[in-house]
């Protein structure tokens, strides 16, 4: 973070950016210069060296083979860990997110390692697909209102003791456990399962990573009436009986 | 293969029998046009039936993500210069619809068939088509259609032991992945705008290198085919070198390409190009389609797209600013039921055009309006919306569940 210029870093698109999850970075993007900010957005293809010098970084989810090829080249790569050795905001989702645990079940139903920036392990569902809403708390520490969002995954994600859950379950099925925890978080790399997008579903949870990468603990308001409309009613609709 | 040399077993035809009469009774108790349910009960007496009726018929398969209905009927329209044709042609693209349709078809030399992406090979094993159309493969409800790569390998499983002519898009590399395990393969430059779906290689992974019009992958020489076939502008060319100006009245880009794909699979049959697209040019609308109609003393275009691809090629399509748009988005069963695809959408495409908004999801649209930086205006119904727009034709662009209900609000 220089002067008040914001480095956003869109990993891989080619590979990860299959359910919509761009928007986590459009809304990341647009709450940042509601405040004033420059954004400098880099969009890095899976052929090109990932900077080692942005401020936040998003990674989204995708196919089965695509997450396979995306570990093998940022493993290859190591440059989102060492921007995270620096200090970067990481905020994962689905596919995205098990690449950041130690590892994950690959489209060969290999193990194939992740990134270690998580202190999680995914492995493969045997039963149904996880599709549908999800609500959730999340964890109180963050301070921040409910969570909202769509899933739709396979994998199972265990936390070991250095992750925190990012939220507690109401309604779905999140890390796919059994014990109620979605996603999973530490000091400055975060990961659901949750699209949607999330931030878009969430807008508290991008101004979080927009305080951690500015350090700050407040940011200026913005008009947020569409964004609680929309929250407002998927909270409904999820407890409401079709 | 033509002609009624094969008459039905008294099975078929009891079959046949029984699901126009249960075909009957659905619509008799409201419950739409019957063929799909005529066409369940008809398999279910008789599970070889769509085999059967299809060896009566040159049968003409026809898929895609997009553009699988309104490329049906041009073939149609092209074909019937040849002789008659059955068709699918309200949209029952799976099997029990489908085996409704040929149903109907007894004196037909053609049947020019719509097919769901996911249906494709295993319709293509049970009517023996003498050609395939494969237009486009992109995401589309991957909430419930699982992943566009796995489609196309299935299609490549599929298609690897068929007798067919395959007509398929050069310009979508997942197309061309899916049809190249084909013996016999017509390419089409037919273009695609949307690209996302086939950045990665469909066959070793590696990164899609795309300058211009061309794509190969930079580490297995997965490349574009050569095509015999292209659109060009407003104009096909075949594979004489003789350019065949086109003149739907469809709009758009995406028309035009269905319409080349159209013109070489009618050539597949002897129709010649001329012949093929007069033809095509008497088709209006589409089950609604494109339609222009009159609601509320305004006109109204009614434009149907599903997903990011398709609301790309309609982007491009519609009438430039200050023209009003009316968006409206479900996500049902039929939609899919995540509305994270809206992101996908380039929205700013539409700035300068006065924006309205409506559908079950018209929050889940008015965030995503409001982070692309456009004005817009929330509404109830299309009423409110229709009331609200500034003058000048309107153009309402609706995914599949929206749609239906715009056409029912529009008497349409």
């Amino acid at each position: 973070m220089s002067d008040n210029s914001l480095r956003v870093i869109w990993v891989y698109p080619d590979l990860l950016s299959t359910y919509g999850d761009q928007g986590n970075v459009l809304v990341v993007e647009r709450r940042a210069r509601q405040r004033g900010l420059q954004v400098e957005r880099y969009d890095v293809r899976s052929d090109q060296a990932v900077p080692t010098s942005g401020d936040i970084y998003l990674i989204g989810g995708g196919e089965d083979r695509p997450q396979r090829l995306a570990a093998e080249r940022l493993r290859r790569d190591g440059g989102l860990n060492h921007a995270v050795s620096n200090g970067a905001i990481v905020f994962s989702v689905c596919a995205g997110y098990q690449i950041l645990g130690h590892e994950f079940v690959n489209d060969l139903g290999q193990r194939e390692p992740g990134l270690g920036l998580l202190d999680v392990v995914s492995t493969r569902g045997e039963g149904a697909r996880c599709v549908g809403d999800v609500l959730g708390d999340i964890d109180q520490p963050l301070g921040l209102p409910q969570l909202t969002g769509f899933e739709n995954h396979q994998g199972i994600t265990h936390l070991g003791p250095t992750a925190r859950p990012f939220a507690r379950i109401r309604l779905g099925q999140g890390n796919g456990t059994g014990d109620g925890t979605e996603g999973a978080y530490n000091d400055t790399v975060f990961g659901t399962y949750m699209h949607g997008p999330v931030l878009a579903r969430n807008p508290q949870i991008a101004d979080l990573l927009l305080k951690l990468a500015l350090d700050v603990n407040a940011l200026p308001p913005t008009d947020d009436r569409w964004y609680e409309e929309l929250r407002a009613e998927r909270i409904t609709a999820a407890t409401t009986p079709a | 293969m033509a002609g009624n040399t094969d008459p039905l077993s008294p099975r078929a035809k009891l079959a046949v029998t029984a699901g126009k009469a249960a075909a009957a009774v659905s619509r008799a108790a409201g419950r739409g046009s019957g063929s799909v349910i005529g066409g369940r009960v008809a398999l279910k007496l008789d599970p070889d039936l769509l085999g059967r009726l299809a060896t009566h018929l040159d049968v003409v398969l026809v898929s895609a993500t997009n553009g699988k209905t309104t490329t049906t009927r041009l073939i149609a329209e092209a074909l019937g210069a040849a002789g008659p044709v059955v068709s699918n042609a309200l949209g029952a693209n799976m099997p029990a619809g489908i085996t409704s349709a040929l149903a109907g078809g007894s004196d037909a030399k053609f049947g020019i068939i719509e097919v769901d992406e996911k249906y494709l090979a295993g319709v293509a094993r049970d009517v023996t088509p003498k050609a395939i159309a494969l237009l486009n493969l992109s995401r589309d409800q991957l909430d419930r259609a699982g992943e566009t790569r796995m489609l196309a390998e299935r299609w490549r499983e599929g298609l690897s032991g068929s007798k067919a002519v395959v007509i398929a898009n050069a310009d979508d590399p997942l197309v061309v992945w899916a049809a190249s395990s084909s013996p016999n393969v017509v390419w089409v430059a037919a273009g695609q705008e949307w690209k996302d779906d086939a950045w990665s290689c469909p066959s070793c992974g590696g990164v899609m290198q795309r300058p211009g019009d061309d794509w190969f992958c930079g580490e297995c020489g997965f490349r574009r085919p050569t095509a015999s076939w292209a659109l060009n502008g407003d104009h096909v060319l075949d594979p004489h070198g003789s350019a065949w100006p086109i003149h739907l009245q469809l709009p758009g880009r995406a028309n035009k390409a269905n319409a080349a794909t159209s013109a070489a699979v009618a050539a597949v049959f002897g129709v010649p190009p001329q012949v093929a697209l007069e033809r095509m040019y008497q088709v209006q609308a589409v089950a609604g389609r494109y339609d222009v109609v009159q609601f509320m003393g305004r006109d109204l275009r009614l434009l149907l797209a599903k997903n990011p691809a398709g609301w790309l090629e309609t982007f491009s399509l519609i009438d430039p600013p200050p023209t009003p748009v009316i968006l409206s988005v479900n996500a049902r069963g039929a939609d899919g039921t995540d509305t994270s695809w809206l992101w996908d959408v380039d929205y700013t495409r539409l700035a300068g055009h006065p924006i309205f908004v409506i559908g079950d999801r018209r929050l889940d649209l008015a965030v995503r309006l409001e982070v692309a930086g456009l004005d817009f205006r929330v509404c109830e119904t299309a009423d409110e919306a229709v009331q609200l727009a500034p003058p000048g034709r309107i153009e309402a662009i609706a995914n599949y569940t929206a749609f239906q209900d715009l056409r029912r609000r529009v008497g349409n």
